[in-house]
């Protein structure tokens, strides 16, 4: 493996949130167009760990690389490194005074300078991506929660990211919804995005994943291709963790 | 003698009276609004000392009577600081407006605060500096959702303008007095001024609605409000 | 002339005079500002469509004119047509005017927010309509209110100032009166604020206390966030 091809680099990430050690040293290379999937108990840190990464939520401890810079102690250069650094959240946070296409178009004006047609085509193509161009004069109000997400989706492609972190992007959303916005990251990850997925969607994960990571108590307990983590006899606790699950739902 | 044809010889006197009224509100609404938004922020955002600074402000000029904080401004801090030579209307719009900054800046922390985090969150993972955040997301927000609220400062402000008639501002309640002295007819000038006050309150009242409706979007409660 | 002699042998006696005046003026209006407040309220929410409508445009028309000139109608528009009070009383009467037509807004909005269910439950016991706004609907309504309330209460004691500009010396005069004799503007006018202040502060935190005191359990806040 080519270390050229490694575009995020996580190492030792620690956090603590009053006496709770929250992340316990977490450490993985990214690499280009690579899609990694975080699966694991709520509670176990997935999502501080995403917020680690663009420094949202500055880590205790450990050291973050982009593209081999150092974006952990990066000081004002953080919010050079957030635009290369998109983030999906689980309740889609759109600017819920704008538009569709002005929730894209924001930081496009705002913090990469672009002229006002410029960003608005650059706008308007990202909803295309995401299939919500026929939406574009719709404010966040009036779109259902998939729809939303999808534009939160445009919104951080619009910056051109290297590497998009996605923290339970479905879990606000009901079945239906959940397919709409899976299908968009699946065809993501079709098209080379490298993307840092945090979710409870088993199907997603084996069917998009190159990489599963199972977190359990702040650290990485298990880690590999989907296939190896649920087949293989030597990996048993993210099994287990699945089996838990799906007993529950059972229930 | 007329009353009425009275009344209409004055009418001039009486009219140039709600323009300095008139003028008085929208100076000190102005003032208020260019010190209370900062002040605001500084609340929100800023650090202890000036949280502890625009606390005591806000203290100081909402437990203070009005007419008290006219006499202390014109008899006492302007000449005190070499600024007598203030007109009265001046001291009493500065007066008006500096009060008025006490009550918006409360008005604008609650708007700002009850902008979710989450706005903040996704303004900063899109790399924008806290500053462009605030300016850009976080206030447009605010100031919708405080525009109702800050409409009921204008009818405050009108009633307690004729306060400044204590330090000899030549407003409408100055300019009633001054007929009702000159004319000896007082019941029906009284009246009128009061209606000319009723009009202009719940007209101007009824245009801030209006600007409320009219920049309303879907999902702020501003139209309903 | 020595600052501290000024302050404690001359302003301090002289305010204190004023002080008495205030609290008079205040406690002369409070009650019945309260009283008008939950009339007008009550009328307007449960009288006929002549009380609703009175009570609608007594509102309408104290609220939007200044209190400045109510004092001035009262006290030099009256005698016009026969009717004078004196300069005490004219002040007392305007307070308690335009005290009572903002409580009246709070304890309206309050009643609005008593569900319909109360009423119904108590007539289903007997009781006559105007028991039931007595004895279960104003009692939860101005607990309600109370915030509202408290807030006009601290507006009535900085507004009892314009009792003043009718020629009572309450607190504010009396402090215009030495600034004027002494010709010390700021110590006078800063020391008479520094009194409203400790007034406001005073007033507020009692009423906090009160508010505690008479919480119903799983009533009060809630249901004020939520309206909210």
């Amino acid at each position: 493996m080519n270390d050229n091809d490694i575009v995020l680099r996580v190492e030792d990430i620690h956090k603590s949130f009053g006496g709770n050690e929250v992340l316990r040293g977490v450490s993985f290379d990214v690499r280009r167009g690579e899609t990694k999937v975080f699966i694991g108990p709520s509670g176990t840190g997935k999502s501080t760990l995403l917020r680690c990464i663009n420094q949202l939520t500055p880590p205790d401890r450990g050291k973050v690389w982009l593209d081999g810079e150092e974006v952990t102690n990066s000081g004002a250069r953080i919010n050079y490194f957030r635009q290369k650094i998109g983030m999906v959240f689980q309740n889609f946070f759109l600017f819920d005074h704008l538009t569709a296409l002005k929730n894209v178009e924001l930081a496009l004006l705002r913090v990469r300078g672009m002229g006002k047609a410029e960003a608005r085509a650059k706008a308007l193509t990202e909803l295309r991506q995401v299939g919500m161009e026929d939406w574009a004069d719709h404010y966040p109000a009036e779109l259902s929660g998939g729809q939303a997400q999808r534009v939160s989706i445009a919104r951080a492609l619009a910056m051109d990211p290297d590497v998009i972190l996605f923290d339970e992007p479905t879990s606000a959303l009901d079945p239906e919804l959940t397919r709409e916005v899976l299908e968009v990251m699946r065809k993501l990850a079709r098209e080379g995005m490298t993307m840092l997925v945090v979710t409870h969607e088993m199907g997603f994960a084996c069917s998009v994943a190159n990489e599963v990571l199972f977190m359990e108590n702040g650290v990485v307990a298990e880690q590999g291709s989907p296939d190896l983590l649920l087949h293989d006899p030597r990996f048993t606790r993210m099994k287990d963790f699945i089996g838990r699950i799906d007993s529950r739902m059972e229930d | 003698m007329d009353v009425l044809s009275i009344l209409i010889d004055w009418l001039p006197y009486l009219l140039s009276g709600v323009a300095s009224t008139l003028g008085l509100v929208l100076a000190a609404l102005t003032l208020g609004l260019l010190l209370g938004l900062p002040m605001a922020l500084g609340q929100v955002y800023g650090s202890r000392p000036v949280r502890w600074v625009v606390g005591v402000y806000v203290w100081f000029f909402r437990g203070l009577p009005i007419l008290v904080l006219l006499f202390l401004f014109w008899f006492g801090i302007f000449p005190g600081l070499g600024l007598g030579d203030l007109s009265a209307f001046v001291v009493g719009a500065v007066v008006l407006g500096l009060r008025g900054a006490a009550y918006q800046s409360q008005i604008f922390r609650g708007a700002i605060q009850s902008v979710g985090e989450g706005q903040m969150i996704a303004a900063r993972s899109l790399g924008m500096s806290r500053v462009t955040a605030i300016r850009s997301v976080i206030l447009p927000q605010a100031m919708r959702i405080a525009l109702p609220g800050w409409s009921n400062e204008y009818p405050n402000i009108l009633t307690d303008s004729a306060v400044c008639y204590a330090i000899g501002v030549v407003e409408l309640l100055t300019i009633t007095a001054r007929m009702v002295t000159q004319t000896h007819i007082t019941m029906p000038i009284y009246l009128a001024t009061a209606g000319i006050f009723i009009i202009l309150n719940y007209g101007g009242l009824k245009a801030l609605h209006r600007l409320e409706k009219r920049i309303a979007i879907p999902g702020f409660g501003t139209g309903a409000m | 002339m020595d600052q501290s002699v000024f302050i404690f042998d001359i302003l301090l006696p002289a305010l204190m005079q004023g002080l008495v005046v205030t609290l008079q003026l205040i406690a002369c209006s409070a009650p019945f500002g309260l009283a008008l407040g939950i009339a007008v309220a009550v009328g307007r929410q449960y009288g006929g469509r002549v009380t609703s409508w009175l009570c609608k445009t007594f509102v309408f028309l104290i609220k939007g004119t200044p209190l400045l000139l109510l004092l001035f109608i009262l006290y030099f528009g009256l005698p016009a047509i026969g009717i004078t009070f004196s300069a005490f009383v004219a002040s007392v009467v305007g307070f308690i005017l335009c005290n009572g037509a903002y409580n009246a807004e709070y304890i309206r909005g309050a009643l609005i927010s008593i569900k319909d269910g109360q009423m119904v439950a108590a007539r289903s016991l007997g009781m006559t309509r105007w028991q039931a706004i007595k004895n279960v609907i104003l009692p939860q309504a101005l607990r309600r209110a109370i915030p509202g309330l408290s807030n006009e209460f601290i507006y009535l004691i900085k507004y009892s100032s314009l009792a003043y500009m009718l020629t009572v010396i309450e607190l504010s005069g009396a402090g215009k009166l030495v600034a004027t004799k002494y010709f010390t503007y700021t110590e006078s006018f800063a020391v008479v604020g520094v009194i409203y202040l400790v007034l406001v502060t005073i007033t507020t935190a009692a009423v906090s206390i009160l508010e505690r005191r008479v919480a119903v359990p799983g009533t009060a806040r809630a249901a004020t966030a939520a309206q909210l």
